[in-house]
């Protein structure tokens, strides 16, 4: 790795706040490990992609056990939301070593902007009785 | 069948975008099945370990994977991550949703950007 100090530091600053992202809103952390893998460690969209991954499985599996000990984990949901997810996963692989790089960042792009739009329109919305939060 | 069908995306997702899959997970689990929000994240980490276990393992097989820059970002993650979920048990969770739409807007601009 020839990356200088600052940018170690940059990409461990990224890596504990996307840490810090995942336990807050329940994602890997990804969305913040791969612009730091891509920006600070001279790695290309897909590699960063794919080195991401392997961050997350630490990190996703430390915050499901802090989790599953404030009691927020429904562990069989869980196993079923993963079950069918290699084929989804294999899918995605596949088509990501087949398509432009640039047509990956403009689709995960598009992705975020619309999952945005739909949380927002219903954090807004005027609260339902009986709901806690 | 709808958990079934969130995994699916979530995987394709995963397989693509390098991320967990968890930004498909936590709003289709809210808006599908009435989770609130801390649990749907609960949920959502612990179904991501899985899915970012078997599509890591398939990105190794095409020499895609640094080991060495993933522990540069995952070791300050996961004092990161403890924080985190420390953070959230004292948040509205309306919070918790407006905070994941922030951060999407955020890195959505900066790819299209560049």
């Amino acid at each position: 790795m020839d990356a200088s100090v600052v940018e170690l530091l940059a990409a461990a600053a990224f890596g504990f706040a996307g840490g810090m992202v995942g336990g807050l809103i329940g994602v890997g952390g990804g969305v913040l490990f791969v612009p730091a893998l891509v920006l600070f460690l001279d790695q290309s969209q897909l590699e960063a992609n794919s080195t991401s991954l392997l961050a997350i499985v630490f990190v996703a599996a430390l915050g499901a056990w802090r989790q599953h000990g404030y009691g927020n984990v429904r562990l069989r949901d869980a196993l079923l939301v993963a079950a069918l997810s290699p084929l989804g996963v294999v899918a995605g692989v596949v088509l990501s070593n087949n398509v432009s790089e640039r047509f990956l960042e403009l689709s995960f792009a598009a992705l975020l902007v619309l999952i945005a739009v739909r949380l927002v329109v219903r954090a807004l919305r005027p609260a339902e009785p009986a709901r806690d939060g | 069948m709808k958990l079934a069908a969130i995994g699916t995306a979530a995987g394709a997702f995963s397989g693509m975008f390098g991320v967990g899959g968890g930004t498909v997970i936590v709003p289709l689990l809210i808006l599908w099945f009435g989770f609130g929000e801390r649990l749907a994240t609960g949920t959502s980490l612990a179904a991501i370990v899985l899915i970012a276990l078997f599509a890591v393992a398939l990105q190794g097989a095409y020499g895609n994977v640094d080991p060495l820059k993933a522990l540069v970002v995952a070791v300050p993650a996961l004092g990161g991550v403890v924080i985190g979920t420390a953070v959230q048990q004292r948040l509205p969770e309306r919070a918790i949703s407006l905070m994941f739409a922030a951060l999407l807007i955020v890195i959505a601009v900066k790819l299209v950007v560049g």
